[in-house]
């Protein structure tokens, strides 16, 4: 294992730990560590919102700007003065979303194959995100914006881009006049209108982008801002001097770190460290990294063009074409840049019924590397060989709890690539073949590997989404369990409980009858 | 519902992010510099002199008539050089090249010092045209620093040259 990939485990497990941690207050819909993309465009809504007000009572001559933003603080503490606080804080809480957002993705290895778009699209996000920031406290020109401009432009100056230095600027007080705001402001909302087109393109290749917290987490995460705010409301130095150098600054060091980075080692250090991050950023996803999944393949014949694999695609790899030979009908195409191989379509295409006779089941959509007709026959043969009063069925996940070691006599196992490529009705057809219950497990909640297949699998198995576990499937004889990697040991006690349950529970009557294929196989 | 106890957890972990974020917001207080301690600033921005010769009236003939400059000058600057003393040390001696591939831009520089506050001796000599020795300019002043007080040395010569501000 290289150092590279130590490194990355360690982190992983880190952050395993504490979403985990996170999910017994939170739950997996409120967990903020499982959704920090999301939060990272709520607190940019939250920044651009109040940004704009602000906007409307900034006056941009050189003795108006600070006074007009002392005003809000002063004057209309209420409403002003929130917002600017809010205005603070939600970019310090979007810089450290984004930079955790950033390092989970890493630490789980999400930055080469289809998400090398994602990845590549993020990375120019930093520099726009770290400007806009520096430019904000630029515009209140006291005597951190007077430090900050100064150490700002004596860094730039060390690049070979300016004849005249362009610290320059600010070296007296005659040095700066109005133009100078009208232009800071200019770049302050240029700068994040780019960021949000940035965005825009950093998500486009995704289906249904988690772009917004659940209510709750909102809520909790603006009523911890809004608390700070009356707290601590945010508030301007003294009015900027040239004339002296400002000390004893009250510094954000989310944004301006690299001032005291710079003091502390020098302009080189800094343009080699930044350059070197990006550039290490960039060329991450060419290190060595595992082989990229087989993508999906459609089936012409056994597709109805019924779109359903479009609607789950978590990486909007399927598009619908007009059918070559079924006229009025379409076809779905699966774009193999974008396909992920998950094989969540392959549980929502309704050819992926196991009751149908064909000897050789070929569905709509499927994984070459687990077909929908090898799950049948294996799970065929499986069931066949249970003995045992309470036969079970696990169906899992690769990526979440380790389902082998519950196999036994009385218990067969299949791990899937995903638990969302399980068509429902291999429950049923489970349940029918001689099974008592069928225990489904996949990551928790917000925790799945490829972004749906844990919500998927919950509403087709609960019959809000289509294609829907049939009635005839009892609510006794079926058990979903959220379990990721870490728990092992909790899905096999809940196994034991569902065993149990089925035992003193279930009634003989709401067994579903059994169906037995035709030309069942045994090989 | 939801348990009292995520309730409770909920509660402590939002507080931590206010907290935390509330924290390096402000803290901890930066110093860029000791509290005794002001600033020099060296920040020149000057076009070299050049190395102009007089035309003879024979050259002046030939050129025409529109173009009879009576001085022929080359487009590249002279170097400059620049030495800074302080309290009879030099602390500083450079060489500034013009800027620009025909070397016809100006020549600068940007440097910062840090003194301990109170009364300084500084001198500063400029020349801007290494074809002559010597210094074409010099400026030696008693300086007294208040701390934090940054005190620029420039140069402009419509203020007649070097200067402190
Ligand atoms: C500037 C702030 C950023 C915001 C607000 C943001 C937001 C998001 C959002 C909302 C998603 C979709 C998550 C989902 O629906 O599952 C996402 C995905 C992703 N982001 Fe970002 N992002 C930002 C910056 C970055 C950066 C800097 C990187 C890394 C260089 C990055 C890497 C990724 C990757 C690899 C994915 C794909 C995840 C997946 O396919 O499972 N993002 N981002
Ligand atoms: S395998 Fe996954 S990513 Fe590929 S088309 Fe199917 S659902 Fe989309
Ligand atoms: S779900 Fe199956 S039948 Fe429907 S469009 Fe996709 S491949 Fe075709």
């Amino acid at each position: 294992m290289s150092l590279h990939d130590t490194l990355r485990g360690g982190a992983q497990s880190i952050f395993r730990r504490i979403e985990e941690a996170f999910d017994a207050p939170f739950g997996g819909t409120d967990n903020p560590m499982r959704h920090l993309g999301a939060l990272g465009f709520y607190f940019l809504w939250i920044v651009t919102v109040s940004g704009l007000y602000l906007y409307t009572v900034l006056d941009t001559s050189i003795e108006g700007v600070h006074t007009s933003i002392g005003w809000l603080t002063e004057d209309q503490w209420y409403l002003g003065g929130i917002l600017r606080s809010l205005h603070r804080y939600a970019s310090d809480a979007f810089i450290l979303m984004t930079m955790l957002h950033l390092i989970r993705e890493w630490a789980y290895g999400r930055y080469h194959g289809f998400r090398l778009y994602s990845w590549v699209t993020g990375v120019p996000l930093l520099w726009l995100m770290f400007f806009s920031g520096i430019g904000g406290y630029w515009i209140v020109w006291d005597r951190l914006a007077q430090f900050s401009a100064i150490a700002s432009t004596e860094l730039l100056d060390w690049l070979p881009i300016f004849n005249d230095p362009s610290a320059r600027n600010f070296l007296t007080p005659e040095a700066i006049n109005d133009r100078f705001f009208t232009m800071l402001v200019f770049i302050h909302l240029g700068v994040p209108l780019m960021l949000i087109l940035g965005l825009w393109a950093h998500v486009h290749r995704i289906s249904r982008v988690d772009h917004f917290p659940a209510r709750r987490l909102a809520l909790g995460t603006l009523a911890a801002l809004l608390l700070l705010a009356l707290v601590q409301p945010a508030i301007s130095d003294a009015p900027a001097d040239l004339s002296v150098v400002a000390t004893g600054l009250r510094l954000d060091w989310f944004i301006l770190f690299l001032h005291p980075l710079t003091d502390a080692t020098s302009p080189a250090f800094v343009w080699a460290l930044l350059s070197g991050v990006t550039l290490l950023l960039f060329i991450l996803p060419l290190l060595p990294h595992p082989k990229a999944e087989p993508v999906a393949v459609v089936n012409a014949a056994n597709c109805n063009g019924c779109a359903r694999c479009l609607a789950d695609c978590p990486y909007a790899a399927v598009t619908m074409e007009a059918h070559p030979y079924k006229p009025g009908h379409k076809i779905a195409i699966v774009d193999a840049d974008l396909c992920a191989g998950c094989g969540i379509c392959a549980g929502s295409c309704p050819s992926s019924t196991p009751f149908r006779s064909q000897e050789t089941l070929v569905t709509g959509i499927d994984m070459p590397q687990q077909p929908v007709n090898v799950l049948r026959r294996e799970l065929e043969k499986k069931i066949a060989g249970l003995e045992g009063t309470t036969r079970i069925v696990v169906f899992g996940c690769d990526r979440g709890a380790a389902v082998h070691a519950l196999a036994a006599p009385d218990t067969a196992v299949m791990s899937l690539m995903c638990t969302g490529m399980l068509p429902p009705a291999f429950v049923e057809y489970a349940l029918r073949g001689g099974a008592d219950g069928v225990l489904v497990t996949g990551c928790r909640t917000g925790g799945c590997e490829f972004r749906l297949g844990d919500q998927w699998t919950a509403e087709r198995l609960t019959r809000r989404r289509e294609p829907h576990l049939r009635a005839n499937v009892p609510a006794q004889r079926l058990h979903f369990v959220a379990a990721s990697v870490s728990d092992g040991e909790a899905l096999a006690t809940a196994l034991e409980e569902f065993r149990t349950r089925i035992e003193t529970q279930a009634a003989d009557s709401d067994r579903p009858p059994p169906f037995r294929r035709r030309t069942l196989h045994h090989d | 519902m939801i348990k009292p106890s995520a309730i409770i957890g909920q509660v402590i972990l939002y507080g931590a992010f206010a907290v935390f974020i509330g924290y390096f917001a402000t803290s901890p207080k930066y110093h860029q510099i000791p509290e005794d301690v002001a600033l020099i600033k060296l920040s020149i921005s000057h076009l070299g002199d050049r190395e102009c010769r007089k035309r003879t009236p024979e050259e002046l003939e030939k050129l025409p008539r529109n173009m009879r400059a009576p001085l022929d000058c080359p487009r590249e600057r002279s170097d400059i050089t620049l030495q800074v003393d302080l309290d009879g040390q030099t602390v500083f001696d450079t060489v500034m090249h013009p800027t620009g591939i025909a070397k016809d831009g100006v020549a600068t520089v940007y440097k910062r010092f840090e003194v301990k506050a109170g009364e300084h001796m500084l001198s500063v000599r400029m020349n801007d045209n290494l074809a002559k020795p010597g210094f074409k300019f010099v400026k030696e002043d008693k300086v007294n620093l208040k701390p934090a007080q940054v005190l620029v040395i420039d140069f402009n010569p419509d203020k007649g040259g070097l200067f402190f501000q």
